[in-house]
Formats: structure tokens, sequence, C-alpha cells
């Protein structure tokens, strides 16, 4: 075969696969950006939006910004605490739904699909609107935006923990019953710990929902301000180069969340072929 | 594996929790958005409201802002439509060409997204601003006038909603790619099919699935999203959700944002209905 031929056929053969590199590099240039700033010294100039010269001290100094900490703390404390309460009812529900057969069971998969077929402005404007009913009995916020990040969270943790409950071999827990374990030590001994990566997940998931988001919190806020909401804020006037060493940071350890549980299984899975 | 448990009231009690949560806080708020949307529009915060069946109030915000309404359905449908000509490429590399790369490369598909969504399109901001780099390169190649500028346009609005829900797009389309079987696409290409009729003929109607759910995931969110028409965007590119955002938050009228809430809602339900419908994917939900 000529090498013009081979060439062509090479290519031929990549073509997909470089264009889909081609598009998960352009998912990567605004990250590229928000790292790149985190380096920016914007001086005394009141563009924010080129890159000036480079300086680490947005990095030895990340609270210089008033109140950015305050509100980073906020939406890791809101975070943590709405993650946890989806999480747990969330997992449970997800039980329920695929391990019991009874009255209303598609009403309730469809009531839970709902959520996240909705724009976030109409759920944010609704829980408002109920907020605003019952402004006797609740203000808005600390408690309004971990109610309504609950809310939104829990069907994504439903679905993600239901989809792995459903994978799930039964015939693992058929055994465990055989070899005479009773139904809780078969739950905990065996069906949790098949679930955990699920739930896991899950947790992750709405955890990174809940920091990350704003249409919802905006409207339910009250006086609090979340992270996101003081990004928004100051976008309006130009944002403190601090942002983005936050933005930053939560890549980071993203990354090395997602990354770290894939070489725990593939460590796990040498262990098990050995 | 449903099965009948030693106690028949178990699932209730499982269910009981996430239940009352989004009774108390997804249904009921929906009721009380739409009897918003029925207050009379004479009240105010002060005052109170009063329900009174208003039913004006829809025709007044269709007459007002159906200009943000079609709009947002036209950058959303366009932006879906974008979202699914390059996520498919994507899931298509990844599903068939990345070989062991596969898990890090799906890994590499979300991990953006865990920097904020904000942060996200401040980025695009800058990337598209006037003497930004693009813009200069553009004007230097003539596609932009010498003074043309892509920031405050339809093409920024658009191309932020593309990036932002991509992922949404990615990973269903991915999971029904994942599944089909490759051995049948090989079967095409032995009955002398070309790469192209075995692509229309195979594998596109078997990722349907993923297509219908893909598009549905891109579309709803950008259809009530804001944040790129506000920042990316100038007044000539408002989208019905900065109107209700506006609405609830400045102007207080919540008559009106509630009407236009109820609106968008039901446009985008009978939207998807339609086109569930002619998708053939009913058991999808």
């Amino acid at each position: 075969m000529s090498p013009l031929a081979r060439t062509w056929r090479w290519i031929k053969a990549h073509v997909v696969l470089g264009l889909g590199l081609l598009v998960l590099v352009y998912m990567f240039v605004p990250i590229a950006v928000v790292v790149l700033m985190s380096f920016n010294d914007p001086g005394k100039s009141k563009n924010v939006y080129k890159f000036r010269s480079f300086t680490l001290d947005n990095w030895t100094n990340p609270c210089h910004p008033a109140g950015m900490c305050h509100a980073v703390g906020l939406s890791l404390g809101i975070g943590l605490l709405a993650t946890v309460v989806a999480t747990i009812i969330g997992t449970m529900a997800a039980f329920g739904l695929v391990r019991h057969d009874f009255k209303g069971r598609s009403f309730a998969n469809t009531v839970i699909f709902l959520p996240m077929a909705s724009p976030e402005i109409v759920m944010g404007s609704s829980l408002l609107a109920l907020f605003i009913s019952g402004s006797k009995i609740i203000t808005l916020g600390f408690w309004t935006i971990f109610i309504a990040h609950v809310m939104f969270c829990l069907s994504f943790v439903i679905v993600t923990v239901k989809a792995r409950l459903a994978g799930l071999d039964d015939n693992l827990e058929q055994a465990a019953m055989d070899l005479y374990a009773n139904e809780r030590e078969t739950f905990w001994r065996i069906t949790f710990p098949l679930v955990l990566p699920g739930i896991l997940g899950a947790a992750l998931l709405a955890f990174s929902l809940s920091f990350d988001d704003f249409i919802i919190t905006n409207l339910n806020a009250g006086q609090e301000t979340t992270f996101p909401m003081f990004v928004y804020g100051a976008a309006q006037r130009g944002v403190p180069m601090q942002v983005n060493v936050i933005g930053t940071l939560m890549f980071l350890i993203a990354i090395v969340i997602v990354l770290g549980g894939e070489l725990n299984n593939r460590l796990k899975a040498r262990a098990l072929a050995s | 594996m449903p099965r009948q448990g030693k106690g028949r009231y178990t699932a209730y009690w499982l269910l009981a929790p996430g239940a009352i949560w989004l009774g108390l806080f997804f249904v009921i708020p929906f009721y009380s958005l739409v009897s918003a949307s029925l207050f009379d529009p004479n009240g105010s915060v002060l005052t109170g409201y009063d329900v009174t069946y208003h039913f004006a109030n829809f025709g007044n915000a269709i007459k007002n802002y159906y200009p943000e309404l079609l709009r947002s359905l036209w950058y959303a449908g366009l932006a879906t439509l974008v979202c699914l000509v390059i996520g498919y490429v994507l899931a298509y590399a990844i599903a068939f060409k990345a070989g062991r790369w596969r898990n890090l490369l799906l890994v590499l598909v979300i991990a953006p997204f865990f920097t904020s969504f904000l942060l996200r399109t401040l980025s695009w901001k800058l990337i598209l601003s006037d003497h930004g780099f693009v813009v200069d390169t553009l004007q230097k190649v003539h596609i932009l006038g010498s003074d043309g500028r892509l920031l405050n346009t339809w093409f920024a609005v658009v191309a932020g909603i593309v990036y932002n829900f991509l992922p949404f797009m990615v990973l269903p389309l991915y999971a029904s790619l994942e599944k089909i079987d490759g051995r049948l696409i090989e079967a095409a290409g032995d009955l002398y099919a070309n790469p192209f009729k075995a692509f229309f003929k195979v594998t596109w109607p078997l990722s349907l699935p993923g297509v219908v759910a893909g598009t549905l995931l891109t579309f709803i969110p950008a259809a009530g999203d804001f944040i790129n028409a506000q920042l990316l965007g100038g007044p000539g590119q408002r989208m019905v959700g900065n109107t209700i955002q506006s609405l609830f938050t400045s102007t207080q009228d919540y008559a009106a944002a509630g009407a236009l809430s109820v609106i968008l809602m039901a446009l985008i339900v009978g939207l998807v209905m339609v086109y569930i419908r002619r998708a053939g994917t009913e058991e999808l939900v």
C-alpha cells in the first residue's frame, strides 16, 4: 500500500476520535481561563477581562474580597447538610421504589421525575410564592435555602440509587440467605455494601448541584449570600480574581475525588484478579 | 425485582420522608404558583394579595412578554440542536473509539462542570470580550466587521447555553450508544452498507432513546435559563427567565411573574409531550 493511501486510511479510522477530542478540548477552554485568571494581577485597572501580569497574591490571600469566604463557608455548610439529608431520605425512597410493589408506584415515579423536568426558574419562583404566603412561619434565609436544596437534590439521588439497585444481582442475597444470614445481616453485609458506590455517587452529585445552584437559591435566600450569589453580584462590578482561586480549587478537588475512586476500583479489580 | 416485603407498609415508611418533602416543597408550591398567577394584579407586598381568579393575568403576560417567550424557545431549540451534533460526536467517539480510555474520557466530560456554572459563564465573557483574542482574530479575517463584536449578541448567548448544558446531552447519548452491539454495525458493513448508510440505518435508530433523553435534558433547563442571557447577552437578548426573575425580585409583581412561570411550564410540557409522541419513546419516563 502506498504511504499516501496508508495515511488516508489512518485519517479515516481516527477522524471521529479526533473530532471527539476537539469537543473535549472545547469543554476545557473556560476552565483553562479560570485557572489562568487565578494568577492574574489586575493592578489598578478595572478591566478584569484581560490578563495583565502574573502574581501569586490571589492564592496566598484568597479571603481578601470582603464577604467571599463567608459566602464559600455558607455554600459548603448548606451543601453538606442538604447532601446528607437528601442522600438519606432519597436512598430510603429508592429502596422503597425498587424493592417493593405497592399502589401508586408509577405515580411516585412521575412525581420524582417532575423536579428534574421543571425549569429551575419555575421551581424557584413557586417555592418563593409558598414562602411568601407562609411568611409568618418562616423567613427567607439559611433554612429556606436548605429546604430548596434538599428538594431539588432528592430526585437526582433517588434516580441514581435506583439505577444501582435495579442493576443488582439478587442471587448474591439469595446465597446469603441460603447460608443462614437473617434479613438484617443480609442487608448490612451484602446489599448495602453493593449499593454504596451508587449512594456515594448520588451524594457527590447532590453536593455539586447544591454548591453550584444559583437560580433557585437567589430567589429564596433572603439576606444570605452563597458563593454563586457572591460571584453573580460581583460580576456586575467586576469580579475579584480570588473567585478564580475558589473555582480552580473546586475543580482540583473534584478531579482528585473522581480519579481517586477510579484508581481504587482498578486496584480492587487487580487484587481480585491476582 | 419488586416483591411484597414482610411488612406491607414498609414501602410507604421508606417513601414517606421523601414524599413529604417533595409534596410540601415541590407539589404545594406549584399550587401556590398557580394561585399567584390568579392574584389580583392590584395587590402589593404591603397590602397582601387576593386570589381573584384574574385569568386576564395570562393574557397580559403573553401580550407583554411574547418576544421573550419566543426567544427563549428559539435559543433553547437552537442550542439543543448544536449540542446534539457536537455531543453525538463526542459520545460516539467515547463509546466506540476510545477503547480502554473510555472511563477516563467520561470523567473528563464531567470534570469541567465542577467549576461553578457562573464562573464558566464569566470565563466565556472574557473569551468573547471586545479586543479579546477571538474577536480580534475574527476581525482580521473579516468574518466580523472592524467594530463587530460577539458579546451582547444572540451568538454569545446560544454559545453559552450550548457550553453549559452539553454534558446533559453527552451522558444519555453515551449511555444508549454504549449498549449497541458493535456486531450489528459490522453486519451492516458485511451486507454492503457504506459507513453512512450503516450509521443511519443501524446506529442512529438504536441510539434514539439517548437522543430523546439528551435533547429533553438540554432543552428544558435551557429554556428556563437566564444566566447566559444576563452575562453574555444585552438587552436585546433577554429570555423569559430574566423577565420572571426580575418580576419576582425587583418589580415584585407576583401576579405577572406567576402567570409567566405557569405559561413557560405549560409551553415546555406541551412541546415535550408532542416531541415524545413523535419520537415514539413513551416508555422513557
